[in-house]
């Protein structure tokens, strides 16, 4: 039989995987298989430019439409695959159609982690994952309405700052006792409230939603404390759950998400996985991790190419993130998760521009970098070399940062 | 359509008509050219779309501002034409534009 890679899921990693697979090579036939009816489309302006009507369907492309055409790809769009056959080496799809295979890539991704509240089936409640969501929330926007944002993380964060900029009233409710609390210092957190109430924000912390309220259209959020806010939206952004559930039907090994080595490749030596739904082990924090990240799904999936082509590579990529609100420009690179000691370049309690890097046993391990390009750029470079910093010169702002790294 | 010509760092070139109003790094990842990356897809925040604009195209391309010019000054190998090629939006007066790629985006 003739080569056929087949890709499930329409993500950030496929797009990258066609890309990838051609130029490492790749003759035979790819598939494509979607259940979105969309082309792999970039997510993180869903809550941003896309949200605000700065970018418009068509350039939330990863790739131009003839790109698929040129690289001799056949799309199945708005189709779920249901089943993977791994002896028989072939998938079935819900119509019953079923197709065979030589290599699999699983980029899957992860969807939303819902959360039965009372009333979240009521006109006006969305999450913020797909883009069908996203343009539906547009009937329910509007400058003077009111909206509520279940979860202050970042797509809680970027949503309420899209929402402040088309003149909206917008309360945040968290859970925690900080917005941000699981990924950054309460220093980086303390500077997001602070901006936040400064652009008109209410923001609540170790706040529990009891119930979403309305007739047929949500009219507004009744908290834990028994008060009730008024809201012609609400936005839930309270995390994701990888899609494992196909691999593991399929008897593929699952950690907390589809377990991969370091040549993005199961259990089964024919299958890869990249993106979100995998769990792989990273060699500069020696630990394995489940990312949601564009970065691992780009990076993953050049690993998986090569693996499918037979040029396995060893995956070993520095996981950085990217976060825009209002005027700031958040820039983060490496894990701070761990951390015992962070340093502060510049001032987190006043203006909009600072850096707070990350030290565990007095190494190095991330930044976050709030309108500090080079900040990001050099701490960038050196944890992927695995370089350390003396905390005395990051926090001194007289020296330079390129000279604190060199 | 303008004519965008990239060049890569072992002096390889690759002609590709692009849309006006895309930019050189979209133009580039669509059409399968590797020296450009892209990675956060054009919103300014990962510098792998890093360019050197040929010396006589410079001005057609615009000045960067002061974000980009601040991670331009941090990529490997700066040169006085570099710029991010996500930055630069393709117009009708860039037609037969030459883009050099440098040898690593990291």
């Amino acid at each position: 039989m003739s080569e056929h890679c087949i890709i499930i899921g329409a993500s950030h990693a496929a797009a990258q995987l066609v890309s990838s697979l051609r130029q490492e090579g790749w003759e035979g036939k790819i598939s494509l298989i979607g259940d979105e009816p969309n082309l792999p489309y970039h997510r993180p302006p869903l809550s941003k430019a896309f949200f605000v009507g700065e970018k418009t369907e068509d350039e939330l492309l990863i790739r131009a439409a003839d790109f698929y055409d040129k690289n001799n790809v056949d799309l199945l769009l708005g189709s779920r695959v249901t089943k993977i056959d791994r002896d028989a080496k072939k998938i079935t799809l819900e119509d019953g159609a079923e197709i065979a295979y030589t290599k699999l890539a699983l980029t899957t991704g992860a969807r939303v982690r819902k959360i039965p509240f009372t009333g979240c089936e009521l006109a006006g409640v969305f999450y913020m994952r797909d883009l069908n969501d996203v343009k539906q929330t547009h009937k329910f926007t509007g400058p003077g309405k009111s909206a509520v944002i279940i979860g202050g993380g970042y797509i809680g964060l970027e949503t309420a700052a899209s929402l402040r900029k088309i003149g909206m009233n917008v309360i945040v409710i968290e859970a925690m006792e900080r917005v941000l609390q699981r990924v950054t210092a309460p220093e980086v957190s303390a500077f997001y409230t602070r901006v936040h109430t400064e652009e008109g924000v209410d923001i609540r912390t170790q706040a529990g939603v009891d119930a979403i309220v309305g007739e047929k259209h949500v009219t507004g959020v009744r908290l834990a404390d028994g008060t009730t806010v008024p809201a012609d939206l609400v936005i839930i952004g309270v995390g994701v759950i990888p899609n494992i559930e196909l691999a593991k039907e399929a008897g593929l090994t699952i950690d907390n998400g589809i377990a991969v080595n370091e040549f993005a490749t199961t259990n089964d030596p024919d299958i890869v996985a990249a993106g979100d739904c995998t769990n792989h082990y990273n060699p500069i924090y020696d630990r394995k991790l489940r990312l949601e990240s564009v970065q691992n799904a780009t990076d993953q999936a050049k690993i998986a190419a090569k693996s499918i082509c037979g040029k396995p590579e060893a995956y070993n990529a520095l996981p950085w993130f990217w976060s825009d609100q209002y005027d700031l420009k958040l820039q983060i690179a490496g894990l701070s998760q761990g951390f015992d000691q962070v340093i502060i370049r510049g001032n987190s309690e006043q203006g909009r521009s600072f850096a707070a890097f990350y030290f565990s046993k007095g190494r190095f391990i991330a930044v976050d970098a709030i309108n500090r390009p080079k900040e990001f750029m050099m701490s960038k470079r050196a944890l992927t070399s695995g370089q350390t910093a003396d905390p005395l010169k990051l926090a001194d702002e007289s020296i330079e940062i390129k000279d604190v790294f060199n | 359509m303008p004519l965008i010509i990239y060049k890569s760092h072992d002096g390889n070139t690759q002609e590709v008509h692009a849309e006006v109003g895309t930019s050189i790094m979209q133009a580039a990842v669509d059409n399968g050219i590797d020296g450009i990356l892209g990675e956060c897809g054009g919103c300014c925040s990962c510098a792998t779309c890093h360019c050197y604009v040929d010396p006589a195209w410079v001005a057609k391309a615009g000045e960067p501002d002061s974000t980009e010019k601040d991670m331009l000054d941090c990529v490997l190998d700066p040169q006085d034409t570099s710029r991010l090629s996500c930055q630069i939006v393709i117009t009708d007066e860039m037609d037969g534009i030459i883009i050099a790629m440098p040898k690593s985006q990291y």
